[in-house]
């Protein structure tokens, strides 16, 4: 699978560096785009020593965990979200004729390896944090944990937001203002947010746990939110459950499926 | 090869419910040539979208090559190839000699056998030209022959086709014709095909299906078929008086 992936993602990169010149600019201003978020943080703590309670070295580490996890699912994952063009185009009828599945045929087409510059910087960002924090080696485990449950959680997500477009064929926009307005809403330290909010995107999205609850515990700070300590190491929990419920959900996408008229 | 009983396929549009098959049975034998015709709308690639596991019916039981396409769709997608003639199954933007390798990819083909495949069906498509060519530019013809090849690559037992001729010139039409020939009578391949050019039926088909509203209306040989109004000596009048249920 992984070796489909690849070989389908090389075909497009090869593609793609048929001209030189545009992925160069493409990748140098992703990089550029990133930046800004980066660039917005910095300019908050210039006149502030914390947000919400949270030093710009700790916003820094929740931003970079985030990020990389969100990042790497818009490189592999998020072409996912194109499904109703697909639909549209008639193009999903010719991958559901193939021995691969939809979902990575889906996942892998027009692959835009320029992607790679914001997963770039994303990780500068985390490596930076993890340098300027003096965190407790014995909690830092939980990073890659928590990094890889925030894989999987945006994964989920995107794949919902594609089962979704099986019903809304015509509205693909309000999937994906769900997938990228929760890659921005990790951002920030939920104690930043309302706690309806909060509440909400950790027990019925479970966003909290892609790095807030277990930055928490990274980082030895107690919940601002008052949630009890069991919930920090939650996040394989969240990520299963939603990854179980998104595979269903495709499937029930898939065998719906009506194609188009001729 | 192909088995449908009592096939039934409904899609809800709006508050109506639209039957787009019903009742349908038929087996098709390994190595036939079957033509499968019927006016637009008439429920022919909604049959053969269903025969290839991308539309599940809503009633009745498929069969193809004994595995139900809708469950097994990706195991089926190693014995069936595909064709449609309204839009293609390469890829748009890359060169057709990049399509043919990520099918490899896809199916997994060995390479030397690829090689041998490949070299065989450009010779006998005669693609040898345009390999190099984004599919997007290629003139309809050339691309129909390249989805040909491009379904045959894995060697395919059966074979569907939805409209392959259509807007074809006549030379094009031909070479399509007697590619197709060739591969039933010396493969053996299995081989479905949906039509509107009586041409292609006389040419190819030893047995003619019609559809109509949904409903199986004909199912014989094409002598069969025009014994159905004898009042009537061209495959055209015959089909129309059969579309219009004077016949
Ligand atoms: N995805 C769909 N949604 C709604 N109606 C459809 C869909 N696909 C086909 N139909 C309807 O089903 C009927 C048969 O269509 P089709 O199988 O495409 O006919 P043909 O290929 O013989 O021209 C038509 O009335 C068509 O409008
Ligand atoms: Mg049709």
């Amino acid at each position: 699978m992984v070796r489909t992936y690849a070989l389908l993602a090389w075909t497009w990169t090869r593609a793609a560096m048929a001209y030189p010149a545009s992925f160069a600019i493409m990748t140098v201003l992703g990089l550029a785009v990133a930046g800004m978020d980066v660039a917005v943080i910095l300019i908050v703590f210039a006149n502030t020593t914390t947000l919400a309670g949270f030093s710009r070295d700790e916003t820094l580490f929740l931003y970079g965990t985030a990020n990389l996890a969100f990042c790497l699912c818009d490189m592999f994952v998020s072409n996912i979200d194109r499904i109703s063009q697909h639909i549209k185009a008639g193009t999903l009828d010719t991958m559901l004729i193939r021995p691969v599945s939809p979902w990575l045929q889906l996942a892998a087409d027009r692959f835009l390896p320029t992607r790679i510059g914001r997963i770039a910087q994303a990780a500068v960002v985390l490596g930076y944090a993890l340098s300027a924090l003096d965190l407790d080696p014995g909690r830092l485990w939980m990073v890659p944990v928590m990094i890889a449950c925030g894989i999987v959680i945006f994964t989920a997500l995107w794949t919902l937001a594609g089962a979704l477009q099986f019903v809304l064929v015509d509205a693909p926009e309000v999937t994906s203002a769900f997938t990228y307005g929760t890659g921005q809403l990790t951002q920030y330290p939920f104690s930043i947010y309302g706690r309806e909010l909060v509440r909400g995107v950790t027990y019925v999205l479970p966003l909290a746990f892609v790095n807030w609850q277990p930055a928490l515990y990274v980082l030895d700070r107690d919940d601002p939110f008052g949630t009890p300590e069991f919930m920090r190491f939650l996040g394989p929990v969240a990520a299963l459950v939603l990854a179980l419920l998104a595979a269903l959900a495709w499937r029930q996408g898939l065998r719906h499926y009506r194609s188009t008229g001729s | 090869m192909i088995e449908l009983n009592d096939v039934g396929r409904a899609f809800k549009v709006k508050r109506a419910v639209v039957h787009a098959v019903r009742d349908l049975s038929f087996t098709v034998a390994p190595g036939e040539f079957v033509g499968y015709l019927g006016p637009n709308g008439a429920g022919k690639s909604t049959t053969i979208k269903m025969l290839c596991g991308i539309l599940t019916p809503t009633s009745g039981r498929v069969r193809v090559a004994g595995l139900d396409p809708s469950r097994r769709r990706t195991t089926l997608a190693r014995r069936i190839g595909v064709v449609f003639g309204q839009r293609t199954t390469l890829w748009w933007d890359l060169p057709l000699g990049d399509s043919f390798d990520l099918i490899r990819l896809l199916y997994k083909v060995d390479r030397k056998v690829f090689r041998v495949r490949l070299d065989e069906l450009t010779q006998t498509l005669d693609l040898g030209g345009f390999l190099r060519t984004p599919v997007r530019q290629l003139s309809l013809g050339q691309r129909m022959r390249g989805d040909l090849a491009a379904a045959l690559l894995h060697a395919p037992d059966v074979l569907v086709l939805d409209e392959p001729t259509i807007g074809l010139d006549v030379v094009s039409k031909a070479s399509i014709r007697t590619f197709l020939r060739r591969l039933n009578a010396e493969q053996g391949t299995t081989v479905l095909l949906t039509t509107h050019d009586l041409g292609d039926i006389e040419r190819l088909c030893r047995r003619v299906m019609v559809i109509d509203h949904g409903r199986l209306g004909f199912d014989g040989t094409l002598d069969d078929l025009m014994a159905t109004a004898p009042e009537h000596s061209s495959i055209e009048d015959v089909v129309t008086a059969l579309y219009t249920g004077t016949g």
